[in-house]
């Protein structure tokens, strides 16, 4: 912990650095030559890396929640925690990246990764509507040209358009619902809102569904980011066209990015309304799973599996949140975190190995990963342990993520909502595992071919994420303090 | 603190199984000879233990603790009673035998010596844990390995079906458990079996949540209806894995269901002891039934192991001292003879390539190990006196008959179907004229016969010396009458 007083320019050194290396990045795509900009990726990981290490020495959040910039940005463990994620996500997505030829030369490509994931940042210390908004806007608008950067082809383009028009529609709804808010308590500081509702802040008090009628409206547009059922449509087609990497930027930080606001907003804006919000998101919860469950058994692709399994991800997370709504004190979203970090790095890895699998074979159906034990055993442990990670199985980092989901909602009486959720979890495991029967399984028409060749540093990654997964999912303490300072500071209000 | 000598017994097979992933993978004798050298390790530490644990003192031994999680009072705690020092001892067994009998598996060793250490470990671990997170996380490793072996190496014709069936009913029974686990954990404020005991748990929330822990654990011991998985998952997969899964793994659901069901919820189990008295009858007396009309070598042995599974369910809810004893001794006695009958399976069939009866023969004459190793298991299977099986079926029906005299009468007729069934397959299987297709049947290899021999001694040595294990065992039954009796 820092000290009490940080002066607002290094309170937002993640954010300047940020701008800093999309900047650099946007000089060096310039000068450099092609051979030299194919190493871009690695300045990028390497700049944010530099960036979470000096914000580690000098942006640590004080002791007690601050608001800076004119109660614009709020300064806290969860701002701090979710900046780190981000980064974290920002750096793994670009090295993913620098091995695809078809984008590591591009600049662009990282400095608009940088944009979002700056809004990113914002999102998670927003303290005020205005900002939310223009942080929320700041991250998708670069990730729905990413979405599309693949200009020839047309699945991409078609997923960069789909996820424009998905995003800007709810966006827009979200936006009505933050004028209603305003116009209801008569101010856009997140943490004065409640008071406004019954009436502090001079205005009449709130007829109690106009509160909710807003709160429904703002929770569309979260729900768009978090990729919830029933705003779950665009994630297959959008997971599906976008470049890989891209695919995996957007179904971890971008969801976690989604997730601290909603827990964000929902604790200090509706904190009255608590029980009907958990109502709610116990319902998105279980239309998460559900939908997200029972569509992936029906897949063929890959990353439309990924995709249905990211909504069904979210399901669980959002678990946690409808506890916290219920009662569970800090618990869940302790357990929501660390359910977001387990994810983070295993869904992570997931499409990195993905990414490697369609570079070696040109293929992302599942049925052209029969045999890829004989032909690629590093890579197919790496996919072993992140789909392992993604079914919940110990020792790897999803376990522990589901197991203090589920506690926190049994602690907060919704143990409905925790059966409802092991069901899935099995329906889960299915489709998880026919996956890996596919790749262990031996299969007679690949024993002639040599082993695929993989690059060294691709060797390198794989056992790096599958150590990490199971470095999650085993040494709980430091990320569970990590989740627990982010949590508990998202229920401190002033 | 003293030599962590349970650490070493849970973390060989860990090491070995990530050593041996990263070794290349033409080393094959290497993979092997690491293998065995981590399933002996295991067995030294169990006898290690074996010959260590103070049965005048009793209670729990061994004790090792490292906090791991505080906050949620999760932490690494490993201790003893005499019933794990013997499912430990039995574990060290089974997984040598299972790597011998696998020695000459073709297809990828590497992967399928590290997958079946992983296994091992988790079985070790889960014996070893006096955590009911740190148990239910070892509990849970076992699931891949368990699901990839089978589907992996086993029978192709039924292996995606039973593999599947197998993974996916266990993984409902734990996570049902889970939730019990869980509400335990927040009812009790400690994830510490120790501290969960002296929790007092009202009468409301034991009559509540027994069933899930109980029931869910239980479904790994093939408590009816849940035990179709068993005869499935056995059959298709490889033997070393039906042995290890007939031989230990069902004995780790029992194992669990006791410890974080029956002893932390003792009033609970009362309420529900009619319950599993009776599903456990049926498992008793039906599965003995439909093992009968098997035609297919592997099937009789899977329900067979159904059968007798409910007699350690029966001892266990009969709540009196005999029926626990029974039950504890037929865990040991039953992990010992499903082994050795699923290792002869799985050599008659490496030879013969059929496993259907009508097509087996005469087979005494050709492997004279394997008959005699097969007998000496089925004997112990009816319970004759003199091996094993007798010491630990008989306390189990005294216990029933001071219980419910019912289910003693019932579950009788479970053993005389046995001894049918048994002598059925000893006779199309080994006497008789030898087929014409199998005359080129070779003997087994010595490493197999050994296999045969060390556990035919122990089953008959048990028989004639019950003082092996009676007492050992006895040490676990006051530890839990007291926390029974007392409520």
């Amino acid at each position: 912990m820092g000290n009490g007083d940080i002066s607002p320019l290094t309170a937002v050194l993640p954010e300047l650095g940020l701008l800093a290396l999309a900047a650099i990045i946007l000089v060096l795509d310039l000068f450099w030559d092609r051979k030299a900009r194919a190493n871009l990726g690695w300045v990028t990981a390497g700049g944010l890396l530099l960036v979470a290490v000096l914000s580690v020495f000098m942006a640590q959040p004080p002791e007690t929640p601050t608001l800076i910039w004119g109660g614009m940005l709020r300064l806290d463990g969860a701002s701090f925690v979710f900046r780190m994620i981000f980064l974290a996500g920002a750096a793994i997505t670009a090295l993913m990246v620098s091995e695809n030829q078809r984008l590591s030369a591009q600049g662009e490509f990282y400095a608009l990764m940088l944009v979002s994931t700056l809004g990113m940042s914002l999102m998670a210390s927003a303290a005020d509507l205005v900002m939310l908004y223009l942080a929320i806007e700041t991250t998708s608008i670069p990730l729905y040209i990413l979405s599309g950067f693949l200009l020839r082809d047309q699945k991409s383009v078609e997923a960069g358009l789909k996820y424009l028009l998905y995003g800007a529609m709810t966006s827009a709804v979200m936006l009505y619902g933050f004028s209603l808010l305003y116009g209801f308590t008569g101010t856009t500081q997140i943490y004065d809102i409640a008071a406004g509702f019954s009436g502090q802040n001079g205005l009449p008090a709130v007829y109690p569904a106009a509160v909710i009628g807003a709160m429904l409206l703002v929770l569309v547009g979260f729900g768009f980011k978090v990729s919830a059922a029933p705003f779950h449509f665009w994630a297959p087609d959008v997971y599906e066209g976008a470049p890989t990497a891209v695919a995996g930027f957007l179904s971890t930080a971008s969801k976690a990015a989604g997730f601290v606001v909603l827990m964000r907003v929902l604790s200090a804006a509706f904190s009255d309304q608590a029980l009907v919000w958990s109502g709610v998101v116990a319902a998105l919860s279980i239309g998460s799973m559900v939908v997200g469950n029972f569509l992936a058994l029906a897949q063929k692709n890959i990353k439309r599996l990924l995709a249905y399994s990211s909504i069904a991800q979210a399901g669980y997370m959002l678990i946690g949140v409808a506890a916290a709504g219920a009662g569970g004190e800090s618990l869940p979203y302790t357990a929501t975190t660390y359910y977001l970090l387990a994810y983070l790095a295993t869904n992570l890895a997931a499409f990195g190995v993905v990414a490697a699998v369609s570079r070696l074979t040109g293929s992302e159906q599942i049925a052209d990963y029969r045999g890829l034990n004989q032909r690629a055993p590093g890579l197919s442990l790496a996919l072993a342990v992140a789909v392992l990670s993604l079914g919940g199985i110990p020792p790897f980092a999803g376990f522990f993520g589901k197991v203090v989901v589920f506690a926190s909602g049994i602690q907060a009486g919704l143990t409905w909502l925790v059966i409802i959720g092991i069901l899935n979890a099995v329906v889960g495991l299915y489709y998880y595992l026919t996956v890996l029967r596919v790749v262990y399984q031996r299969a007679e028409e690949v024993e002639g071919e040599t082993p695929l060749a993989i690059p060294a540093a691709w060797k390198t990654a794989a056992v790096l994420s599958a150590a990490g997964i199971v470095a999650i999912g085993v040494l709980f303490l430091p990320w569970y303090n990590l989740s627990m300072q982010a949590a508990s500071s998202l229920l401190t209000f002033r | 603190m003293s030599f962590p000598l349970l650490s070493l017994l849970v973390l060989t097979p860990l090491a070995a199984g990530l050593v041996i992933l990263a070794l290349p993978r033409e080393r094959r004798d290497l993979i092997r000879w690491l293998a065995l050298g981590a399933g002996l390790v295991m067995l030294l530490c169990s006898l290690a233990l074996y010959a260590g644990y103070d049965q005048q003192a009793g209670g729990y031994q061994f004790i090792e603790y490292a906090p791991w999680l505080p906050q949620l009072g999760i932490a690494y705690h490993l201790g003893v009673d005499g019933l794990a020092v013997a499912m430990l001892v039995l574990t060290g067994l089974v997984v040598s035998a299972g790597v011998i009998v696998s020695w000459k598996v073709e297809d990828r060793p590497r992967e399928f010596f590290s997958f079946m250490m992983f296994l091992a470990a988790s079985v070790a671990g889960v014996f070893a844990s006096l955590d009911l997170f740190l148990l239910f996380f070892f509990f849970e490793i076992a699931v891949f390995p368990k699901y990839l072996m089978i589907v992996t190496w086993g029978s192709p014709e039924t292996r995606n079906y039973g593999g599947m069936k197998l993974t996916l009913y266990l993984f409902i029974g734990s996570l049902v458990a889970l939730v019990g686990v869980l509400a335990l954990y927040v009812q009790g404020g400690t994830f510490n079996f120790l501290e969960l005991q002296e929790a007092g748990f009202s009468t409301e929330f034991q009559r509540l949540w027994f069933p899930f822990v109980f029931f869910g654990f239980a479904v790994l011991g093939a408590i009816f209806p849940f035990h179709s998985w068993a005869p499935d998952g056995h059959v298709a997969a490889p033997t070393a894995i039906s042995m290890l899964l007939a031989g230990v793994e069902m004995k780790v659901g029992v194992f669990a269901a006791l410890r974080a069901g029956i002893m932390l919820m003792p009033e609970g189990a009362q309420i529900w002891s009619p319950v599993i008295l009776a599903l456990a009858t049926v498992n008793v007396v039906y599965g003995a039934f439909i093992a009968m009309i098997q035609t297919d070598f592997k099937y009789v042995i899977g329900f067979s192991s159904v059968s007798h599974m409910g007699l350690v369910l029966i001892g266990l809810a009969t709540l009196t001292p005999d029926g626990i004893r029974g039950a504890g001794l037929q865990m040991f006695s039953h992990g010992t003879m499903t082994a050795l009958f699923f290792a002869i399976v799985g050599m008659v069939y490496d030879q013969a390539h059929t496993r259907d009866m009508g097509q087996l023969g005469g087979l005494m004459r050709k492997m004279p190990w394997a008959a005699a190793g097969f007998v000496v298991a089925g004997l112990v299977s009816m319970g004759m006196p003199g091996f094993s099986g007798f010491i630990a079926e008989f306390p189990i029906f005294m216990g029933a008959w001071r219980a419910a005299p019912i289910v003693a009468v019932i579950a009788v007729l479970g053993i005389i179907i046995t001894a049918a069934y048994i002598f059925l397959v000893v006779r199309r299987v080994f006497f008789g004229e030898v087929p014409p297709a199998l005359a080129a049947v070779e003997d087994i290899p010595l490493r197999d016969k050994i296999t045969i021999g060390v556990f035919s001694v122990i089953m008959i040595a048990i028989g004639w010396f019950p003082s092996l294990i009676v007492p050992l065992v006895e040490t676990s039954v006051q530890t839990i009458l007291q926390v029974v009796g007392g409520a």
